[in-house]
C-alpha cells in the first residue's frame, strides 16, 4: 500500500500509468475484437486466442532475428497467422462449430495447450523481445516518459482495427461474414457458403491476433505461456462491451489496460495475473447479480 | 434395501482386489498407481457437477488446492504427531473446501453455460496466482509437508492405500446420491433448469449441495496428494488448473459423462495413456497430450459409455415397453 | 366465491414496447377459463408475469389469497401455480418415468427426503398418470425421443403429478394432430373435474376454446378487449375486428 501513497504524492506517476495503460489497451482491443468476431459469427469461444497472439509475437521475433524490422513484422505476422487460422479451421474447428458451446471451448482449450507446448518445445521457454530500436519521448519536463514504440503500436493497432472494419463493411466477403453473423441459415439460403465464411472469419481472427502479437513482442516480451491472460482479457472485454459493439470494445479494452497498470503498480507485479483472473470472476459475478434483479440470465 | 446381485458385484470385487494387491505386485509404480485413484476421484467429482448436473466447471481444482494447503499448514503449524496432524489436516482441508464452495456458490452457480465454465476457469487460476504471492503459505516457493515417519518406501505405500481408500469411499457415496430424488433433481437441472424452477424445485439448494460434495472429496484428496508428491507448488501442484483442472473434465468426457462408471473408465484410460506418453514420448509428452485432448473432444464427445448407450439402449434401461397393456392404446 | 387467481392492472413493457397494459382478470377456483387474442396481443407475456418469470412494471397478482407479485418462479410454483410452455419443455435426457418422478409436489421434497429413493406410491402414481395420457408403453424412453405431441402430453402429465391448485396452459393443442385434439380435451376436462385443478388456457383454436372454457378473456394490443361467456365473446364485434386486423 506504500505504492498507493506514492500515487497520491506524485501525480505524474498516475499520468504515466494512465498513458501506458491506454497504449497497451489498444492491443488488447484488437485481440478482443477478433474474439468477438468469431463468437458473433461462428458462435464459438476461442480459448486458443492468446496462443495465436503468442505465435504472432514469435513470428515478429524471428523476423527481427532475420534482420527485418519488427514493424514490418506486423503485416507479415498477420498473413502467416491467417494461414494458420485457416488451416486450424479446416482441420479441427469446422468439426466443432455446430456442436454445443462447451465442446468448442474444450476443443479450443486443447488446441491452446497443443500450441503452447509446441512453442515451448520448439522455441524454448526463454523470454524474447523483438527490438525495434526506437527511443523514448520525454514529456512534461521529465515527469512522464513514453516509449516511442508504444505510441507506434497504439497507432498500428488502431489502424489495423480500422482496416478490419472497412473490410467488413466494404468487401464482399466482409458482407457475407456480417450476413452469416445475423442469420446463418438465411445466409445459406441466399447462396452464401457459410463454411467458407467461417474459414475466413477464423483466419481473419488469427491474423488480428498475429498483428497484436507482433506489437506485443515489440513493446513488451513474448514467451510460450503468454497466451491465457490474453484469452481472459479478450473474454472480459467482450462480455463487458457486448458483441457487435466496436466502440464498447475499444473503451473496455483501454479501461482494462489502465486498470491492469494501476493494479500492477499498487499490488505489485507478481499479483498482476491474479488481478486479471480475479477481475474476470468479479465482472461475471457482478453481471450475474445485476441480471438476477431483472430475472434474466447471461446467455 | 435391495442387495446387489453377484453379477453386479463382480466388477467392483475385481477392482477392489486389484487395488489392494497393486503395491505388492508392482512396487515400482506405487506413485503412478496412487495417482490413478486420484484421477478416479477427480473424474467422479467433476462428473457430479458437469455430467450429472450440466455445470461444466473448470475450477474444481480450487477445492483441491485449498484442501492441500490447509492440510499442510495444519501439519506445519500445529506440532502434532505425524498421523494426527495428517488426518486432522485432511479434515480441516475438506471442511475449508466445503466452506469455500458454499461461499462462492451463490455467485458462480448463478452463471449459466459457458459463463460458468470460464468464470470457474478464472477462479481456479486466480487462486493459484494468489497462493503464489502469499508468504504465509510459502509464496512462489510453495510448501513442503513434514517428512513421513517410517521405513524407506513406506510413504508411497501408505499414501497409495490412502488415495485408494478415498476413491473406494467416493464411488458408493456418489452412487447413493444419484439413486435418490436428488439424482433426478440434478439431472433435471442439467436438462432444463428453467423448467425445473418452474416446477418448484429448489435448484439453488441442489446446485450448492452438489458443489459442496465435490469440494469435500477434492479437499480430502488435496491433503493426500500434497503429502504424496512431497512438495506443494501453487500453480503446478495445488491449483494446477491447466493440468489436473482440465484433465478432470476430459476423463469424464472420455469415459462418458453423466454415467457412474464412465468417469472411472475415462480416468483409467486417460491416466494409463498419459503415463505411456511420459515414458515413451519424453520431451513431447505435453504436445501429445494436447493432441489427445483435441482428439477426445472432437471425435468422442459422448465418450465410451455414451456411445454404448446409443448403440445398445436396452442395456441402459431405455426402450419401448411393447408388452404393456393399456386397454387397447 | 373469492377467485383463486386475481390479476389487477398488470402492466409490462420491454424497452419501448408495451406488452401488457393494465390488464385485469380473475379466475374462480375449479373453473376452466380461456385467454384468447391475436398474435402479439400479450397473452404469453401475461402468463410470464403471473408466474414470476419477469418483474412487472405495475399492478398486483394474488393467488389463493396470497400476494405473489414480487415472488420468483420457484416460489410461486411451490404455492401450487404451475404453467406449461408454448414450446413444450420437458427433461429431454431423462426417461418419461424419471420426468414424472421428479415432478412430485415440491412440498414432498424436504431437505432430507430428497436424498431418498422415490417411493413405490410415487412410482405407481407416475405410471398411472402416464397411462392417463397414453404414454405408458413409452415410459422408459428418454423424453427427447418422443414426438412433439407426445412431449406435450408428458408435460401435461408432469403438471398433474405435481398436484397443482391451478394450471396455466399455453396453447395446449398447438402442433397436435387434429385427430388427437379431442382426446387431449377430454383429459383436460377430466383433470379439471376429477383432480379439481383450475385451468386458464391460452388458445388459438377457436373451436377448442369455445368448447372447453366457461368464460373467456380476450386481449388485443396488450390490453383487455372483451370478456364474457364463449357465446357472447364469439359474437363480439370488437373481438372479430381484432382478429381480422381491422383495429
Amino acid at each position: 500500500m506504500d505504492n498507493l501513497r506514492l500515487l497520491f504524492a506524485a501525480p505524474p506517476l498516475s499520468l504515466q500509468l494512465l498513458l501506458d495503460g491506454i497504449l497497451i489497451g489498444a492491443i488488447f482491443a484488437l485481440a478482443a475484437y477478433g474474439m468477438a468476431l468469431v463468437w458473433g459469427v461462428m458462435g464459438l469461444i476461442n480459448v486458443a486466442q492468446g496462443e495465436l497472439v503468442m505465435l504472432g509475437g514469435y513470428a515478429a521475433y524471428f523476423l527481427y532475428r532475420a534482420g527485418i524490422h519488427p514493424l514490418l513484422g506486423v503485416p507479415v505476422a498477420a498473413v502467416l497467422l491467417f494461414c494458420l487460422g485457416w488451416a486450424l479451421y479446416r482441420s479441427v474447428i469446422f468439426r466443432v462449430v455446430d456442436k454445443d458451446l462447451f465442446i468448442s471451448i474444450l476443443a479450443t482449450y486443447g488446441l491452446s495447450i497443443l500450441l503452447q507446448q509446441l512453442a515451448n518445445g520448439l522455441f524454448g521457454a526463454n523470454v524474447r523481445t523483438a527490438e525495434s530500436g526506437f527511443g523514448t519521448l520525454v514529456l512534461l519536463g521529465g515527469a512522464v516518459t513514453v516509449a516511442e514504440i508504444k505510441l507506434l503500436s497504439f497507432g498500428a493497432a488502431l489502424l489495423t482495427g480500422a482496416a478490419l472494419l472497412v473490410f467488413l463493411r466494404r468487401s464482399r466477403m466482409g458482407q457475407a461474414i456480417r450476413a452469416t453473423a445475423q442469420n446463418a441459415r438465411a445466409a445459406r439460403v441466399m447462396g452464401i457458403d457459410t463454411d467458407r465464411v467461417y474459414a475466413w472469419t477464423f483466419g481473419i481472427n488469427a491474423a488480428i491476433c498475429g498483428a497484436s502479437g507482433a506489437l506485443v513482442a515489440m513493446t513488451w516480451i513474448v514467451h510460450p505461456y503468454l497466451g491465457l491472460p490474453y484469452t481472459v482479457r479478450s473474454f472480459m472485454i467482450v462480455i463487458l462491451a457486448g458483441l457487435g459493439n466496436v466502440v464498447g470494445v475499444l473503451v473496455a479494452a483501454l479501461g482494462l489496460g489502465v486498470a491492469e497498470n494501476f493494479a500492477g503498480f499498487i499490488l505489485g507485479a507478481e499479483y498482476q495475473a491474479a488481478f486479471i483472473f480475479g477481475l474476470l470472476v468479479v465482472i461475471l459475478v457482478w453481471r450475474r447479480f445485476s441480471l438476477a434483479r431483472q430475472r434474466r440470465y447471461l446467455t | 434395501m435391495k442387495l446387489p446381485s453377484a453379477r453386479e458385484l463382480a466388477i467392483p470385487a475385481v477392482i477392489l482386489a486389484f487395488g489392494l494387491a497393486a503395491p505388492v505386485l508392482a512396487p515400482a509404480y506405487r506413485s503412478q498407481m496412487a495417482f490413478l485413484w486420484v484421477m478416479v476421484v477427480f473424474a467422479l467429482t467433476w462428473d457430479l457437477l458437469g455430467g450429472q448436473m450440466g455445470y461444466n466447471s473448470f475450477g474444481n481444482i480450487l477445492f483441491f488446492g485449498v484442501g492441500m494447503y490447509a492440510c499442510v499448514v495444519v501439519q506445519r503449524d500445529l506440532h502434532l504427531v505425524y498421523y494426527s496432524a495428517l488426518f486432522l489436516g485432511m479434515g480441516v482441508g475438506a471442511v475449508l473446501a466445503v466452506a469455500v464452495a458454499a461461499l462462492i456458490g451463490s455467485g458462480l452457480l448463478g452463471l449459466r453455460g459457458h459463463y460458468f465454465a470460464i468464470g470457474t476457469l478464472g477462479i481456479g487460476i486466480a487462486a493459484g496466482e494468489l497462493a503464489g504471492g502469499w508468504d504465509f503459505v510459502g509464496g512462489g516457493g510453495g510448501m513442503v509437508p513434514p517428512l513421513f515417519p517410517g521405513a524407506l518406501g513406506g510413504r508411497e505405500t501408505f499414501f497409495y492405500y490412502l488415495s485408494f481408500a478415498l476413491a473406494v469411499i467416493t464411488f458408493p457415496v456418489l452412487r447413493w446420491l444419484y439413486s435418490g430424488r436428488f439424482g433426478l433433481a440434478i439431472n433435471a437441472i442439467r436438462d432444463d433448469e428453467d423448467k425445473a424452477e418452474a416446477m418448484g424445485l429448489r435448484t439453488t439448494q441442489y446446485k450448492t449441495t452438489a458443489w459442496c460434495v465435490s469440494a469435500f472429496f477434492l479437499g480430502l484428496m488435496g491433503g493426500v496428494v500434497g503429502n504424496l508428491v512431497g512438495f506443494i507448488d501453487p500453480r503446478e501442484v495445488a491449483f494446477a488448473g491447466s493440468t489436473f483442472g482440465v484433465w478432470m473434465v476430459l476423463m469424464a468426457i472420455l469415459g462418458g459423462k453423466g454415467t457412474l462408471w464412465g468417469p472411472v473408465l475415462g480416468a483409467v484410460i486417460f491416466h494409463v495413456t498419459k503415463e505411456l506418453f511420459w515414458t515413451y514420448l519424453l520431451g513431447w509428452q505435453r504436445v501429445a497430450l494436447g493432441l489427445l485432448i483435441v482428439v477426445i473432444v472432437v471425435f468422442f464427445p459422448r465418450g465410451i459409455l455414451g456411445w454404448a448407450r446409443e448403440r445398445w439402449p436396452e442395456r441402459f434401461g431405455h426402450g419401448v415397453d411393447e408388452a404393456a397393456s393399456e386397454g387397447g392404446r | 366465491m373469492t377467485p383463486i387467481l386475481e390479476v389487477h392492472e398488470i402492466s409490462k413493457s420491454f424497452g419501448g414496447v408495451v406488452a401488457n397494459k393494465e390488464v385485469s382478470l380473475a379466475v374462480p377456483p375449479g373453473k376452466i377459463y380461456g385467454l384468447i387474442g391475436p398474435n402479439g396481443s400479450g397473452k404469453t407475456t401475461l402468463f410470464n408475469s403471473i408466474v414470476g418469470q419477469h418483474p412487472v412494471d405495475a399492478g398486483s397478482i394474488r393467488f389463493a389469497g396470497r400476494e405473489i407479485t414480487r415472488l420468483r418462479v420457484p416460489q410461486i410454483a411451490r404455492l401450487g401455480l404451475l404453467r406449461t410452455f408454448q414450446q413444450t419443455r420437458i427433461y429431454r435426457g431423462m426417461t418419461c418415468v424419471q420426468n414424472m418422478l421428479i415432478s412430485i409436489p415440491p412440498s414432498q421434497l424436504g431437505w432430507r427426503s430428497v436424498y431418498r429413493r422415490s417411493s413405490p406410491a410415487e412410482e405407481r402414481k407416475a405410471k398411472d398418470l402416464l397411462q392417463f395420457v397414453g404414454l405408458h408403453a413409452k415410459r422408459h424412453l428418454p423424453g427427447g425421443d418422443l414426438s412433439f405431441g407426445q412431449q406435450k402430453l408428458l408435460e401435461f402429465a408432469m403438471a398433474l403429478m405435481s398436484e397443482p391448485k391451478m394450471l396455466l396452459l399455453d396453447e395446449p393443442t398447438a402442433g397436435i394432430n387434429p385427430t388427437l385434439i379431442n382426446g387431449l380435451l377430454q383429459r383436460l376436462r377430466q383433470a379439471n373435474q376429477e383432480f379439481g385443478i383450475t385451468l386458464l388456457v391460452i388458445e388459438h383454436n377457436m373451436r377448442v376454446i369455445m368448447q372447453l372454457a366457461e368464460y373467456i378473456y380476450c386481449l388485443a394490443h396488450g390490453e383487455l378487449l372483451a370478456q364474457g361467456k364463449p357465446e357472447e365473446v364469439q359474437k363480439d364485434q370488437r373481438v372479430l375486428d381484432a382478429y381480422l386486423g381491422a383495429t
